[in-house]
């Protein structure tokens, strides 16, 4: 079997493993699997509302797994997508509440804020990794804490002592009512244009500029790269500056899009450790992602038709998302199971 | 408030808050000296105390008052088989250590909400009724200051916890098992060499580490929350894991570090009786646990190296 057809089969070959799991999980819990999975299924696709509203949940997952992966193809291991998200999450809340401009200037501006605040708790964990070779993994994680309580404190502060802000005004939202309108008056929004438009552009990026090919490189071998005259130490941190960029345009869409303003939080969100996901699915590539987002959020939103239409918590598909991750990471062992496959049948021949 | 009666206020409360740390940051000490990341240790920790508090709720009536503590051993049991799957993927599949302690974090906190659903039919647990009870160490209590401070209404598990950490450095710096586990996580080839079954270790590495981190989650559970739901251990796995770095992988560093973060984390809850400390916006002592072992990383208080094999699967005859 060829390479190519390998690293394909990999991923669907988890997906499927996660949803026997989950079935298997359900009947020993006593639920009905294939009652469930139809749930899950209606909740998707179930009419053009649903389709709409799945959309619209594809759309963040898109941009959180573009995040990871860009980070991913430097070398890099952003978890910090999380917090990223949530600072871009509230920035783009924050600059479409506190001023009102014409459309055409404070939506850019909404969104560049998000980018912007994503990229700042990129750049942390980038220069201290570029700087004192601190590990990226366990700051990322740090800076999610710290990104978590300090919004929930700056909303406060924003909304007089509230739990969320006002409503942004409706020269910074996202919303169209002709994508409304086409689906029924579900929540989609322009965002997925924005965010499919950011896949063209991690695309170009990679493949199509220098900066690109240092950041690869520098992926593969740190020493090559510094041998051959690249700067390692700024290309670590244009890639986690243009990483978190990603996730806080993430964190945009929901502003903007979703929910146009911004709560406090008890907790995390999700999307940003599902990034991880979504980008270990689509073998860190922007085509791949997309084809990871789709699945996320596909599974995120059906789930939530689960408990009405089944009686089944949707943490089952948490679980099928948890398995399907774990499958991917030891994507050695089904290589190996694939190799002695593809072994045998060659000496039956 | 005297000096003195701050002292007494938040010292105690401080440990009260550090003995799961402990626990479970001496958990990740054992793994990471095998050389293999444990990120998953949030995730063994919400198993700890899901299986701790639903233990409790169902046998209450069997064991009485010993029913936390045979809890204990319950959560340890269910937090080291979740490690054993941690411990499959990254030692024989080869996985990627910190991703499959994302799906190792992602798959405990869906399961046990899950579980919580199924059998509560709700989104929590109901509260407890046995608890682990405080008590005055007799004679030490009486002690002038140290007594109030140290001895008076405290709880056996942060005894417990400290004597772990003990222990664990007693086994990591003065036993064969000890000098074996660091031989596996920082050469696992040499180690190989000396007929030292590196794959057995680490397998021991990470379950000690499950067990562990099982425990630390059933005493956060039985000692602060009283319940389960989704918000119940809320980072303190990465919190273990921060003090486990900043203890520098060392045992009695990793408990330092510990009743440090405890230390902080007391301060944000009581910190609003305290004159001075309420003054302070909550937001920085929220984040001050964070944000220190940012600085610590960043080597403003000492450089730390990590087990040089950490986050590498070892292949046998591969250089």
């Amino acid at each position: 079997m060829s390479n190519r057809a390998t690293n394909l089969l990999v991923p669907i070959i988890s997906v499927i493993l996660g949803l026997l799991v989950g079935a298997v999980i359900m009947l020993v819990s006593g639920y009905d699997p294939l009652k469930g999975y139809a749930a899950l299924w209606n909740g998707i696709f179930g009419d053009l509302y649903t389709i709409g509203e799945t959309i619209r949940q594809i759309t963040p997952y898109l941009l959180a797994g573009l995040a990871v992966a860009f980070a991913f193809r430097s070398g890099l291991f952003n978890i910090g997508v999380e917090g990223q998200l949530i600072v871009g999450w509230f920035a783009a809340a924050y600059v479409g509440v506190a001023v009102e401009l014409p459309k055409i200037i404070h939506l850019p501006l909404a969104i560049l804020a998000a980018a912007v605040a994503g990229a700042l708790w990129g750049y942390v964990p980038g220069l201290l990794k570029a700087k004192f070779r601190v590990h990226e993994v366990i700051v990322t994680i740090m800076m999610n804490y710290v990104a978590l309580h300090v919004t929930n404190a700056l909303i406060r502060t924003v909304s007089d002592g509230g739990d969320r802000t006002g409503n942004i005004y409706a020269s910074a939202s996202l919303r169209s009512e002709f994508l409304q309108n086409l689906t029924e008056f579900s929540r989609l929004h322009f965002g997925i244009i924005i965010a499919l438009v950011m896949v063209g552009v991690m695309w170009v990026i990679l493949e199509k500029t220098t900066l690109g090919f240092e950041l690869k490189a520098v992926g593969f071998n740190q020493n090559a790269s510094q041998y051959a005259g690249m700067n390692v130490n700024k290309n670590i941190i244009l890639a986690m500056v243009i990483s978190g960029a990603f996730a806080g345009l993430g964190g945009a869409m929901e502003a903007l899009g979703t929910f146009e303003y911004v709560s406090s939080k008890g907790g995390f969100t999700g999307i940003g450790f599902d990034g991880i996901a979504v980008a270990l699915l689509g073998m860190n590539t922007p085509l791949g992602v997309i084809f990871g987002a789709t699945l996320f959020g596909s599974l995120k939103y059906g789930a939530l038709n689960m408990p009405n239409a089944a009686g089944i918590p949707i943490e089952i598909v948490e679980i099928v998302i948890a398995v399907i991750i774990f499958f991917v990471a030891s994507g050695y062992i089904i290589r190996l199971l694939l190799l002695r496959a593809s072994a045998k049948k060659k000496e039956a021949k | 408030m005297s000096f003195l009666e701050v002292l007494y206020f938040i010292v105690p409360s401080a440990i009260f808050y550090a003995a799961p740390l402990i626990l479970v940051a001496i958990g990740g000490v054992f793994s990471e000296r095998s050389g293999v990341i444990n990120i998953g240790l949030e995730g063994l920790m919400v198993i700890g105390a899901f299986v701790g508090i639903l233990f409790n709720l169902l046998y209450a009536d069997t064991f009485g008052s010993a029913t936390p503590w045979v809890a204990l051993i319950a959560a340890m049991f269910a937090a080291l088989l979740l490690s054993l799957l941690h411990a499959v993927a990254s030692i024989t599949f080869r996985a990627d250590q910190v991703v499959s302690g994302v799906a190792i974090n992602l798959l405990a906190a869906a399961l046990s909400i899950y579980l919580v659903k199924r059998i509560f039919d709700k989104g929590q647990t109901d509260f407890i009724t046995e608890r682990f009870s405080r008590y005055n160490v007799p004679f030490l209590s009486d002690i002038p200051v140290i007594g109030p401070l140290l001895f008076k209404s405290v709880y056996n598990t942060s005894f417990f916890a400290i004597g772990i950490a003990v222990l664990a450095w007693f086994v990591i710096y003065k036993t064969p098992f000890g000098l074996r586990l660091r031989a596996v996580g920082e050469h696992p080839m040499a180690a190989d060499t000396m007929g030292i079954n590196v794959t057995r270790m680490r397998y021991i590495a990470v379950m000690i580490s499950g067990g562990l981190a099982g425990i630390g989650g059933a005493i956060y559970a039985q000692t602060i929350t009283n319940d389960f739901g989704h918000a119940t251990i809320n980072g303190q796995g990465f919190m273990a894991l921060a003090a486990m770095i900043f203890g520098k992988w060392h045992p009695l560093g990793a408990m330092g570090a510990a009743l440090f973060f405890g230390f902080a984390q007391s301060l944000s809850i009581v910190g609003s009786s305290i004159p001075y400390i309420s003054e302070i916006p909550n937001v920085f002592l929220l984040i001050l646990p964070y944000v220190l072992t940012i600085l610590a990383l960043a080597g403003f208080i000492g450089r730390a190296h990590a087990p040089l094999a950490i986050g590498k699967p070892y292949i046998k005859g591969q250089r």
